[in-house]
């Protein structure tokens, strides 16, 4: 009896990286988002003020870099399922 | 050759009647969190995953494979053989579905085959080798892998975006949620639907109807792909309510993160070539999901129920499909006697069901509600 524990670690491993990219990618576009909301951040209780408050620009921008992102392996995805 | 032809029918319509208990005992897995987010109305859910899975049977252009490839000794396999295995997967699927207990249809149609191969043929045609590296072990670990994506991948998701504004980010993940929910549906329909095509194929095959080696017929794959579809959206609400309700009080970023690890995980693994059950993948990541915002969120006890389901599949649909094979193989007669038995069971268990209705109406009537959220997480 062999079994593939080569090809098993892979698919572990993968799907660990895989996954969880897809969502941080998510998470910070989303914080990234929050920005463009006037009242935005529960940040200010947690006390580190000058790096909590993104301009909704930035966030913005940053935004749509991770969902692009995020949207490239979605994407790959898809091709893995049609081919 | 009239009464084979009757024969081949009837092999044929009870393929389309597993594909479709495959496909509203699976719907879950693609739907059951973003219905319990709210992500999609719970309507919505069934039918975007249905016509998903319609579209899925289309996309791969793969030719179909024999689900039973490594597992029986495929030179031994009859069209009675056939008919007989899926009578195990069919009343498996349905009582699973009465319990409201995920299980997997693949491995519910591997021990019908199984248990009709060592009737027809003997044990000596069953490679117990194959099932131990191609069923009993994915068994094992894949809950374990998905469960671990959507742990890591939830508790993540938590850190980061609770420096978000609340809204935009519930907004967000539930967007994400319906995009994860569609991959995973389409996925379901490019495996799924493909196995019955395998099964009809060989079937059609094994009776002399199309030559070795053909690939599926187009009536093949229009109507297992209908079959699942349809399905799919009648939806298994029962399998549903227990995985979007029961097992963790869900919100839309672990409904966004389990939904991102089953579809992670059931591509790399159908793409790197170690096929992994879609349910007990989509299983382990909302139980991983749920661990993240603390273990005692996550309703064990069903953990428990669920895990015994999973042991039980494969003998329990192996011992109906070596039933079944008994009395088919005693001819035409025999075959009909199955089928008439087996349209009477499913008839009972889902008059069974109606005592208990589970409806898109009444998804929150839950019989025990999910423990309440540990807040320490």
């Amino acid at each position: 009896m062999t079994i593939n524990w080569g090809a098993l670690a892979l698919v572990a491993v993968v799907s660990l990286a895989v996954g969880v990219l897809v969502v941080v990618l998510v998470s910070l576009a989303l914080v990234g988002l929050s920005a463009r909301e006037p009242d935005a951040g529960g940040e200010a209780a947690e006390g580190t003020p000058t790096t909590g408050r993104l301009s909704p620009v930035v966030g913005t921008a940053a935004a749509a870099v991770c969902l692009l992102g995020a949207a490239a392996i979605v994407l790959y995805g898809l091709f893995l399922i049609v081919s | 050759m009239e009464i084979s032809l009757i024969v081949l029918v009837v092999v044929v319509v009870t393929a389309l009647a597993f594909d479709f208990t495959n496909g509203f005992h699976d719907t879950a897995n693609a739907v059951a969190t973003s219905i319990a987010t709210g992500a999609l109305q719970p309507r919505t859910a069934v039918l975007l995953a249905g016509v998903l899975n319609l579209v899925g049977a289309f996309l791969s252009v793969e030719v179909a494979k024999t689900i039973s490839g490594g597992l029986v000794d495929e030179t031994q396999i009859t069209p009675t053989v056939i008919f007989a295995g899926l009578v195990g997967a069919i009343l498996w699927n349905l009582m699973t579905w009465l319990l409201g207990l995920p299980s997997s249809s693949s491995h519910a149609l591997i021990g019908g085959l199984i248990g009709a191969t060592v009737v027809a043929s003997g044990v000596d045609a069953v490679k117990f080798a194959g099932i131990v590296g191609k069923v009993l072990l994915p068994a094992v670990l894949s809950p374990l892998v998905a469960g671990l994506v959507a742990l890591a991948a939830t508790y993540l998701a938590y850190r980061i975006t609770a420096r978000g504004a609340v809204g935009t980010v519930r907004r967000g993940f539930k967007a994400g949620q319906v995009v994860s929910s569609s991959m995973v549906a389409l996925a379901h329909g490019t495996n799924d639907a493909q196995k019955t095509m395998g099964v009809i194929t060989l079937a059609l095959i094994t009776a002399g109807a199309l030559p070795a080696n053909a690939g599926p017929p187009f009536w093949v794959i229009v109507s297992a792909g209908l079959a699942i579809g349809l399905g799919t959206y009648v939806g298994g609400w029962r399998i549903i309510q227990t995985l979007g309700m029961r097992v963790s009080a869900i919100e839309s970023g672990q409904g966004f993160a389990s939904g991102v690890s089953t579809a992670t995980v059931i591509l790399t693994s159908s793409h790197l070539g170690f096929p992994l059950s879609t349910t007990q993948v989509a299983t382990g990541s909302i139980f991983g999901a749920g661990a993240a915002r603390g273990p005692a969120s996550v309703h064990w006890g069903l953990a428990g129920q669920v895990a015994i389901a999973w042991l039980l599949t494969l003998p329990a649909a192996a011992v109906v499909g070596a039933v079944a094979a008994l009395v088919a193989d005693t001819g035409p007669v025999g075959t009909i006697v199955v089928a008439l038995v087996l349209i009477g069971v499913a008839g009972g268990i889902y008059a069974a069901s109606r005592r208990r209705p589970v409806t898109a109406d009444n998804l929150d009537e839950l019989p025990v509600p999910p423990p309440p959220v540990d807040l320490v997480a």
